[in-house]
């Protein structure tokens, strides 16, 4: 398949179950909710090493917020139910609940149910007082810049995580702009979040290492400088290669922000030196949703 | 189906336990078996086609037409269905009340509300003392669910409350929320003398600025983040509170019973 001269690889990528959850942070204005988001969502690019990965999905109008304020909303995913509460309530309780004039909300009604602010209410040493309004719990507990209002629970759903494709081009500034290019489109989609910094990869990984300790290491067979030295899959005018990762609530969502993502890249085409795009798997055996790039795009 | 109506012949003298006219406990019943139910009338006992001419057949739905003030315990436990009273209504009215809806068009008298643990219950009318209140002897009154008043109420309105919203558009009587343990009681009118007297926790919401005992402290004027919430919640009742001119955020707190745990607040609106 070739799509503007740009190479659509015979390939998937692999992506693997995960637990998620959606918050949705208030504050006085969009740019403190944006400031406390971005605190709560930052260091969670991969569960290899984050505990999860976290991003902020888009901002809420006031409209669509609980209380009538500018608000954003985020995503997190982790690999386990309580590996994502505990990583949902530690970065609630140092990111937002720390942040001026925030307020903390559910953005998920339905499934398991996990603490938000149900224990960070401890923090008001007894002054802290809950109301039940529609059937919900809040609490509000007292801060030095007055109260800090947070819904007591939010709702953790089975999600997909790991969801890829990679950018072949010719030259790294070439690569980068076809990502960014992906990246605004993909940003518009819901439900999906990409975690990596600005959305892109750019040291995409293999399972396994050479070295014991480590699970996972460098992508060899995709990294240019080694194109004569490994069993390479770069063809000799592909200089860089740049990746995206996607985890989306379903399956569904993850299909629709690779279609958007890649025909931002594809738009690019041959002529701005996209060659190819490809995608990261491991031949089927790690994860049970894959994502076949012909099928997307046919 | 059209709804199982109890029509008022005649004013009795003495009092009626209206309790076992009420939607879960009609439900598997035939009209004759509804005709004969027995009703503690005083001291003796009427059947109820004695007091009531009865129609209909749904007993989801029950109205009762003509009712007057010595009709008690009407609704109690009400579950799965909704009653309309068209007339006052008697002591009791709606209480323990688990779920539906429940309308008195005029007014009612001692303990409505009292202990009632869920659903909606509007009062077009005046209530008497203890609305939503603990029976005498019991440590927790309303649990849960709304009562909405349109007139005034009377003394101890929410007494021991645990749970749930009180919305009173007229007045409140003196000791307004006294002893209560959690819940919201609004108040658009003028309240009493000792307002939240050994109050626990709870709020207490008010339009106008009340004549506050020495045990309530001022803790200054702030907006509250929760106050839009609770008015979006109100949006879905026929009330002056789910009018958007109704809602506000900036109050002036005050902290109490400081006599009791003091983790209580009245919010008086700025």
């Amino acid at each position: 398949m070739i799509i503007n001269g740009v190479s659509i690889d015979e390939t998937f990528a692999e992506a693997f179950p995960m637990k998620a959850t959606r918050a949705i942070i208030t504050a006085q204005n969009e740019k403190w909710a944006m400031i406390s988001a971005q605190a709560m969502t930052g260091f969670a690019t991969s569960v290899i090493a984050c505990g999860c990965e976290a991003g902020i999905e888009r901002v809420l109008e006031p409209s669509e917020t609980p209380d009538g304020r500018p608000g954003v909303a985020i995503l997190l995913f982790a690999m386990g139910g309580k590996g994502l509460a505990k990583q949902l309530e530690t970065r609630a309780g140092q990111c937002v609940l720390t942040s001026p004039t925030s307020a903390l909300f559910a953005g998920i009604d339905d499934g398991v149910q996990i603490p938000l602010g149900k224990n960070l209410r401890y923090f008001g040493d007894g002054f802290q007082t809950s109301k039940k309004i529609d059937g919900k719990r809040y609490w509000r507990v007292p801060v030095m810049d007055g109260e800090f209002l947070t819904e007591a629970t939010t709702g953790r759903v089975e999600a997909v995580g790991g969801g890829n494709f990679l950018v072949l081009a010719e030259s790294q500034p070439q690569a980068l702009a076809a990502c960014e290019a992906a990246i605004v489109e993909m940003k518009k989609m819901p439900n999906v979040i990409m975690p990596f910094p600005g959305g892109v990869v750019r040291s995409g990984s293999k399972v396994g290492s050479k070295y014991p300790a480590l699970g996972a290491s460098t992508n060899d067979a995709f990294c240019p400088t080694l194109k004569g030295v490994t069993k390479t899959d770069l063809s000799p005018e592909i200089e860089s290669v740049m990746e995206i990762v996607i985890d989306g609530l379903t399956k569904e969502d993850i299909d629709n922000a690779m279609r958007v993502g890649i025909q931002a890249v594809c738009d690019l085409g041959a002529k701005n030196g996209i060659k190819r795009i490809s995608a990261g798997n491991y031949g089927g055996k790690l994860g049970p949703f894959h994502f076949h790039l012909q099928e997307i795009m046919a | 189906m059209s709804a199982l109506t109890f029509t008022v012949k005649k004013e009795t003298t003495q009092r009626v336990d209206m309790s076992p006219l009420v939607c879960h406990l009609l439900k598997d019943l035939s009209s004759e078996d509804i005709a004969a139910i027995e009703l503690q009338n005083g001291k003796r006992k009427i059947r109820a086609d004695e007091l009531f001419d009865i129609n209909g057949d749904d007993t989801k739905n029950i109205v009762i037409k003509n009712s007057y003030g010595k009709l008690d315990f009407i609704a109690k436990e009400l579950q799965d269905g909704s009653m309309t009273i068209e007339g006052d209504a008697g002591a009791y009215f709606g209480m323990s009340m688990k779920s539906g809806e429940l309308t008195a068009k005029a007014n009612v008298g001692l303990y409505a509300a009292c202990e009632m643990k869920n659903g909606l219950l509007t009062i077009n009318g005046n209530a008497g003392d203890f609305l939503g209140a603990a029976l005498p002897g019991n440590k927790q009154g309303m649990k849960g669910g709304t009562v909405l008043v349109k007139g005034n109420v009377g003394q101890r309105a929410g007494d021991h409350m645990r749970r749930g919203n009180m919305l009173i558009e007229g007045n409140a009587g003196d000791y307004c929320g006294s002893r209560m343990v959690a819940g919201t009681i609004a108040v658009m009118g003028t309240t009493g003398r000792f307002l939240g007297y050994a109050m626990q926790r709870g709020t207490l919401l008010l339009w106008q600025q009340p004549k506050l005992s020495a045990t309530f402290n001022d803790c200054g004027s702030h907006t509250l983040a929760f106050l839009p919430i609770l008015f979006k919640s109100f949006k879905k009742l026929d009330s002056k509170f789910a009018q958007e001119s109704a809602a506000f955020n900036r109050v002036q707190r005050y902290g109490g019973d400081m006599a009791e745990k003091g983790r209580a607040e009245v919010l008086v609106k700025l």
